[in-house]
């Protein structure tokens, strides 16, 4: 048996709580409050106790997915980069940058968020790029 | 935030409107209730519905929804007119106060109580609290913003700030909750349609040029680009012909879902980076499998503009990848360069060169401290607990004249309610993560929408029975919730659940400025189902 915990954020609210997840063999199993951190004191609030609760849920996505003729089909990352890299190319220059749209996450990190507005700008050409800030 | 997390029990009185604190953001609600019950610091309530915090309140003031720029304005009024205006702090730091004044001074408390319903006596005593604390902090959240009429009700709470001199002070301040744990981080990293990431915009030649450069790229635009609303519309309409969709769910989390699953059919390409099949990733030609915050290194910054690290704790499940390594992946197949890090660390590095307001941010610094808040402009800087002292950042404090409006869709003879939306304590957003958490899902499983008991008792509904809610743009049913923490003729639905999705009714009617749709107040009818 290894047992560790892991110090990080918690991924729900704004506040900026800190969490502990307990690791136990590779799995994530519970959620700990942290007692010197200056935001949450030692408490959490009912979600961050459950901040471990979906992560290895049957429900997690494992593999890429392709649709055809309606249906999803799994498939290998080379397939669903191709794919898209190939009709992303030609949008963009049968139709013009402004023809993508991104959409970035209040959920991802800053460091995710910095590479996808990059990749939008500097790559594909456009200022399309949104997050749900608003909603 | 202008202040942090930790002030407000600095302060001496706090407003709060439009924010459920102990259901929304639990922890800073028990802050603010510790510095009332303990420091006896005062507690004004502006909120329509009887939420907890209410209860505990010295003053609750029940607006109507969407009338915060009459109460607000009146306060001011009051203020003025009570010699409680900071004259010192209005002549050195701000500029445009005689035309606001002039501007107030029409909403007298009965113009105020015609327009929002409070009492005359309850606003007096809630200007009087607030003007006469040394230490008096404004805290918002989306009831303020989410309105057509959303920015000006922010230029309202600054004004308000402005003219009684509390900026710039532990304790005080102008503090929106953000709602999202990384929603400021999305905006500080330029995840909008006008600015680079640290706020620099991209109408700015300038700017363009040092990203440009830093870059290695030519070509960046300088048309400020469409917001989540507008793409959507940009869709359907056959012009935004493909979307890359990461992390998010416009299905449930858009206004009218009915439009919003109509566009994004109509796209070519539809693809959706997400950890589960939202109601989203159903929809679209791809899906790829990212990684939830348990899986991957990086960095959130919370709503007091604190930087603080995410640790990986377990691998990626399956097959699935970090969305960082997604990104980089798929740019480097495109032939696109600069997206080969070694890690998100490195990312860091990119991102605090290029964003003065991060440009003492390292994750060596955030592994010895714990925490770093911007402005943090250099490796010696120690952050910036609370904005604004001394200065602002544009030199003088600008005071915008802002008038009451209706919201875009006011109650009618054939949809006679007004409904506003939100959530509760137990789930999350679209509930994509909290509805997959078996003790949560337990808690709160299924939609509802909490009804006036009179409002109930005319409708023949009882507590618990199932009722149809019809707008102009779809219907949902719903088990009814009879209780007084809605006043008559307002209904609540949270938009957490799928099969009750509350933004089939809400209206796509948008801020003109800030384009946040108005999910706070639309027209509604009430059958029993
Ligand atoms: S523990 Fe609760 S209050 Fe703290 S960040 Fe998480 S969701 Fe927000």
């Amino acid at each position: 048996m290894e047992y560790r915990n892991v110090l990080t954020t918690c991924p729900y609210c704004g506040t900026g709580c800190a969490l502990y997840l307990q690791v136990l063999d590779g799995s994530v199993v519970g959620t700990l409050p942290v007692k010197g951190h200056p935001i949450s004191e030692g408490a959490l609030c009912i979600k961050g106790w459950n901040a471990h609760g979906f992560i290895h849920h049957a429900d997690r996505l494992t593999k890429p997915l392709i649709r055809e003729q309606g249906q999803f089909r799994e498939a290998g990352w080379d397939e669903a980069y191709n794919l898209i890299a190939d009709r992303f190319s030609s949008f963009k220059s049968d139709f013009g940058p402004d023809s993508l749209a991104v959409l970035s996450s209040a959920k991802c990190t800053n460091e995710e968020n910095y590479l996808l507005q990059k990749f939008t700008r500097a790559f594909l050409g456009t200022n399309n790029v949104d997050h749900c800030a608003r909603l | 935030m202008t202040n942090s997390v930790l002030d407000l029990e600095e302060a001496d009185c706090i407003l709060i409107t439009g924010s459920n604190t102990t259901e929304q953001h639990p922890i800073i609600g028990t802050r603010i209730l510790r510095a009332h019950e303990e420091r006896g610091a005062k507690l004004i309530v502006a909120d329509p519905r009887r939420i907890q915090m209410a209860i505990h309140a010295d003053l609750w003031l029940r607006q109507r929804p969407g009338s915060d720029v009459a109460w607000l304005n009146g306060m001011m009024n009051i203020i003025i007119n009570e010699s409680l205006a900071d004259e010192e702090f209005i002549a050195n730091r701000t500029e445009g106060f005689e035309e606001v004044k002039e501007a107030v001074a029409r909403y007298t408390p009965d113009v105020v109580e015609r327009i929002s319903g409070i009492p005359q006596e309850e606003l007096r005593q809630a200007a009087l609290m607030y003007g006469q604390a040394e230490r008096a902090a404004i805290v918002y959240a989306m009831g303020i913003t989410q309105h057509t009429s959303g920015v000006d009700h922010v230029k309202a709470c600054a004004n308000l700030a402005m003219i009684t001199g509390n900026l710039g002070r532990a304790g005080t301040g102008v503090n929106p909750l953000r709602g999202q744990n990384n929603v400021q981080g999305a905006c500080d990293m330029g995840a909008l349609v006008n600015v680079y990431p640290g706020y620099q915009v991209v109408t700015n030649p300038e700017f363009t040029q040092k990203f440009e450069e830093a870059w290695g790229v030519t070509g960046c635009s300088d048309k400020v680009g469409l917001t989540v609303t507008e793409m959507i519309d940009a869709a359907e309409r056959g012009e935004v012909k493909a979307m890359y969709i990461m992390g998010e769910n416009p299905v449930l989390s858009d206004p009218d879902s009915n439009h919003v699953i109509e566009a994004l059919q109509a796209l070519d390409l539809l693809v959706v980076q997400d950890i589960f099949l939202t109601e989203t990733a159903e929809l679209a030609d791809v899906v790829l499998p990212g990684c939830s915050y348990a899986e991957k290194d990086g960095t959130f910054t919370g709503t007091d503009r604190r930087v603080q690290l995410v640790r990986q704790a377990v691998p990626p499940i399956g097959d699935s990848k970090a969305d960082w390594v997604i990104i980089c992946e798929l740019a480097q197949r495109m032939g696109a360069r600069g997206f080969d890090y070694a890690s998100p660390a490195q990312i860091m590095e990119e991102i605090a060169s290029l964003t003065p307001i991060y440009a003492g941010v390292s994750y060596q610094r955030l592994e010895e401290q714990g925490f770093l808040q911007w402005p943090c402009r250099t490796a010696e800087d120690v952050g910036t607990p609370y904005l604004h002292e001394g200065q602002f950042t544009r030199g003088l404090g600008k005071m915008h004249v802002v008038e009451y409006q209706d919201p875009a869709e006011m109650p009618d003879d054939e949809y006679p309610f007004m409904l506003t939306t939100g959530r509760n304590m137990f789930h999350f957003h679209t509930g994509s993560m909290t509805r997959r958490s078996a003790k949560l899902e337990q808690e709160s499983p299924e939609g509802y929408v909490e009804v006036n008991p009179e409002d109930a008792a005319e409708l023949g509904v009882s507590d618990g029975e199932q009722v149809k809610l019809l707008s102009r743009r779809g219907e949902i049913q719903a088990k009814a919730w009879v209780t007084d923490r809605v006043p008559r003729g307002l209904v609540f639905a949270p938009f957490h659940y799928a099969e009750a999705a509350a933004n089939v009714l809400t209206n796509p009617a948008l801020d003109p400025q800030a384009k946040i749709p108005e999910y706070k107040v639309c027209a509604v009818r009430l059958e029993a189902a």
